[in-house]
């Protein structure tokens, strides 16, 4: 019985492996957000807005390039976020020569008086694609700031989904602010301004903004008591002298009166850049602008080089900017698809709810399987407690997480157990009946009783592996506890059980007739 | 012990009856969708779930009144038992808000409606937001999820026995997704992630116990190609009944526990599978072999008068049948 002595001490090691990982349960098995507590966010990124730019960027060059050759134009426009029109060009072999750069990224088709670019499709998705793991990558760094235990940042479904999975988060407004901060930082001049509405400032142009000024609101500054700050508009040059990509690191600080603010500083190149800007505008106004919104105007006083200061803002307003500063720009604004926000209170609940149950489910199959089957019945509690031993145990060392679904998955799991071991006892039974002893009525119930196995556990599977499809961690979870429930099913109904019986039968030593079952 | 001893029921002369009472339900849950509508969740239909604790006993009708004047349809109700204190606000994706700004909105919206209303003290327990883009997308991955189990399912069974079992074992699955469907909507349960997750496991466990059954007519197929498929079939079914009803009722009662114990947040999904298993069993029982029998009716006879005819035993080369049992 050597045979014996091996599958029993590699069932041991199984047994012992799977409690060493999952030991102890309370650090070892992770819980979902469901019964952690935490928020489920996912967001959308429009990854237009990173398409446009690449647009803008392209068509300024052209321009900037037709300028310097000096080829004749009358329009050079962006049309859509992939798409620009350039018109009224006089010296066409000029222009393709300027424009040689254009074509690379962009098809080019002609039409009555000019040019119609598009961008390529492989360029669109490529560029789609990476504005997505830009967003991702700012996201997860932000996050990491934020201080959250086990976060995840993930692609969703959808090209241009993430999903963002903070547990046991308390200031869900301020988590969701920060993630979906732009954090767009531009140093540029004011043109006029501040007006106090943006009204008053589309008049001092005659309703008629040039094409490089926009008009963007801002806090009135040195209004005396805060109350009394309200909302100001400022004309402003669109093309900034510095650009959140120009930044090396912000920190917290505070400015002459001793009021929060944030101290930043620029690459080298950008502060080559800055210098000339401010030697050459000294005196004018220039405005911090960040995600769309004056934070400062100061009047250039000197040539400035590497740094500068965000004043105006509160305490909590700082560390937040510091933050999404640091954590650089998003390559496009992003908006909330999904939230799901469990209250921690309620996941401990859920986790007492899901415990009682599971117990009084699998209390309830051990006295029936006792009571129905007798000695044979301790055989099956023996394979369904170690299914869900192996169970545990794989789940600590894959590190899947458990949820509220999933301990249902548990119960399901405990349903299937009994499932295998009654197909293969009321089999046994059934061959006990035909008299020819325990241990050939035994072999023949574990043997016809495989294949039945092997194909319910398959069709099973099948249906466990569909549910994966669906991104929720909840469900995720279920799927996960139900795949690995029925594959230790497999060891533990079979191998184990099968074990156990010729243990028994083993130790009477003789050609038992009669089997307590 | 041995409850359902050499048990000998003739199942198949109920067949038609079955099928009927089946087809009856059926209609009945189809019609109430066609009526009503499926009651999607706000996981598919997008939209606001609040789960808010107050210090203080409320009534639905004061939550009620509360919330009425936001746009479109409230749905309030108590979460739990009373003595928690909570309550449930849905409200409805709003039509034509701006996706993404509005999303938190909603929610804002009841805080500051109840705030008003001079309600007690509330703190938020459980916040869904989702929006119409997500609930799309969950309801075509709901859908398909259901129709490639079911496809995969066929496939397989279509493999491992033959082309009319896996019509059998698939109409009994789509059955019980239907049954589960109609009670789902006659109870009012709303069709939320966790009730799809458990209409897939149904068709798992559904399949499960034909295939059970269809095993063992395989196998006596093997030993007794002269006698008539649907006697055989008839007797597989009695040989596999008390497996099939200790399975079933040991199942039912441990999902049962979680019903019970399990929380509100495990309702839906615990009802879902009471009602699959109940019915996955009578199915099992009553229509997934009654529709083999049907479609494979030429087949039957042809086995019954040809002795040499091999059609009958299943194409997968099994262990050679060590007993002959008389019949």
């Amino acid at each position: 019985m050597k045979d014996i002595r091996w599958r029993f001490i590699l069932i041991a090691v199984a047994l012992g492996l799977s409690i060493w990982s999952f030991y102890p349960p309370q650090s070892k098995i992770k819980l979902g957000l469901d019964l952690k507590g935490g928020v489920h966010l996912v967001l959308r990124v429009h990854t237009d807005d990173a398409l446009r730019v690449e647009t803008e960027t392209t068509v300024e060059r052209l321009r900037d390039s037709m300028q310097r050759a000096g080829v004749q134009f009358t329009k050079a426009d962006v049309v859509s976020a992939t798409e620009f029109r350039v018109e009224g060009i006089q010296d066409d072999g000029g222009f393709r020569t300027a424009a040689v750069d254009a074509d690379t990224n962009y098809d080019r088709s002609s039409e009555a008086g000019g040019y119609s670019y598009r961008m390529k499709p492989n360029i669109t998705s490529q560029l789609r694609d990476q504005t997505v793991t830009q967003a991702l990558e700012t996201i997860e760094r932000r996050v990491n700031e934020l201080g959250v235990a086990e976060p995840v940042v993930a692609r969703y479904s959808g090209q241009d989904q993430i999903l963002v999975q903070l547990p046991g988060v308390e200031d869900v407004r301020r988590a969701k602010e920060i993630i979906r901060s732009t954090a767009q930082l531009k140093l540029t001049l004011v043109e006029q301004g501040p007006f106090p509405s943006r009204e008053a400032a589309l008049q001092a142009f005659n309703n008629n903004v040039p094409s490089d000024v926009e008009v963007l609101p801002g806090r009135q500054e040195g209004g005396g008591t805060a109350g009394t700050a309200g909302t100001v508009f400022y004309a402003l040059k669109k093309a900034s002298a510095v650009t959140g990509r120009d930044l090396r690191n912000a920190q917290q600080s505070i400015d002459e009166f001793n009021r929060p603010a944030v101290q930043f500083t620029l690459k080298q190149d950008a502060a080559g850049r800055f210098g000339n800007f401010t030697q050459s505008n000294l005196g004018r106004p220039m405005a911090i602008v960040l995600d769309n919104r004056v934070m400062s105007v100061a009047t250039i006083q000197g040539r400035i080089t590497d740094s500068g200061q965000i004043t105006g803002i509160n305490r909590d307003e700082m560390i937040d900017t510091v933050i999404t500063l640091k954590s650089g720009a998003l390559p496009a604004s992003m908006d909330y698809l999904e939230e799901r926000l469990v209250g921690p209170s309620l996941g401990q609940e859920s986790i007492r709810a899901g415990f009682i149950s599971s117990l009084a489910g699998l209390g309830f199959v051990v006295l029936f399987m006792v009571f129905y089957y007798r000695l044979t019945g301790m055989n099956a509690v023996i394979s369904i407690v170690a299914n869900l031993v192996i169970l545990l145990g794989l789940m600590a060392f894959l590190g899947s997480v458990m949820t509220l679904p999933g301990i249902a998955g548990f119960i399901l799991t405990i349903g299937m157990g009994v499932d295998s071991n009654v197909l293969i006892f009321e089999r046994i039974k059934e061959e006990l009946a035909t008299a020819r002893g325990a241990r050939a009525a035994v072999n023949a119930g574990f043997d016809r009783v495989w294949w039945t196995i092997v194909d319910t556990h398959v069709s099973s599977l099948i249906a466990a592996l569909l549910l994966l499809q669906f991104g929720t961690s909840t469900i995720r979870g279920f799927a996960v506890t139900l795949i690995i429930g029925l594959l230790s099913n497999v060891f533990t109904a079979v191998f184990v059980s099968r074990t156990v019986f010729e243990m028994i039968l083993t130790r009477r030593q003789t050609a038992a007739q009669t089997l307590s079952i | 012990m041995q409850i359902l001893n050499k048990a000998n029921y003739n199942f198949l002369r109920w067949k038609w009856h079955a099928i009927a009472l089946s087809t009856a339900v059926i209609l009945g849950g189809i019609a109430m969708i066609a009526t009503k509508g499926l009651p999607l969740g706000i996981d598919f239909s997008g939209g606001t779930l609040i789960v808010v604790q107050f210090a203080q006993p409320v009534t639905e009708a004061q939550v009620r009144n509360a919330v009425e004047p936001l746009p479109g349809e409230e749905v309030v109700q108590q979460y739990g038992d009373a003595s928690e204190r909570r309550m449930l606000i849905r409200l409805p994706q709003t039509e034509g808000a701006v996706e993404g700004n509005s999303l938190e909105q909603a929610s804002m919206q009841v805080e500051a409606a109840l705030q008003k209303a001079g309600l007690p003290m509330f703190s938020i327990v459980n916040r869904e937001l989702v929006s119409a883009v997500i609930g799309r997308d969950l309801q075509l991955r709901g859908i398909y999820a259901t129709l490639a189990s079911l496809l995969a399912i066929t496939i397989y069974i279509g493999i491992r026995f033959r082309f009319s079992f896996a019509v059998g074992a698939i109409a009994a699955t789509l059955h019980d997704v239907l049954v589960t469907l109609a009670f789902l909507v006659f109870f009012g349960y709303d069709l939320s992630l966790n009730v799809v997750a458990a209409i897939l496991t149904i068709t798992g466990y559904s399949v499960n116990d034909t295939i059970v059954i269809f095993d063992r007519v395989r196998e006596n197929l093997r030993s007794r190609r002269r006698e008539p498929l649907d006697k055989i079939v008839n007797e597989s079914v009695n040989q596999t009944l008390s497996r099939t009803i200790i399975t079933a009722g040991t199942t039912f009662l441990s999902v049962l526990a979680i019903f019970l114990f399990g929380g509100e947040a495990l309702a839906g999904f615990s009802f879902t599978m009471l009602v699959g298993i109940v019915s996955g069993t009578y199915s099992t029982i009553f229509i997934a072999s009654a529709i083999a029998i049907i479609l494979s009716g030429g087949q039957a006879r042809k086995t019954a008068t040809t002795a040499s005819s091999g059609d009958a035993a299943a194409s997968q080369g099994g262990k050679k049948q060590k007993r002959a049992k008389a019949s």
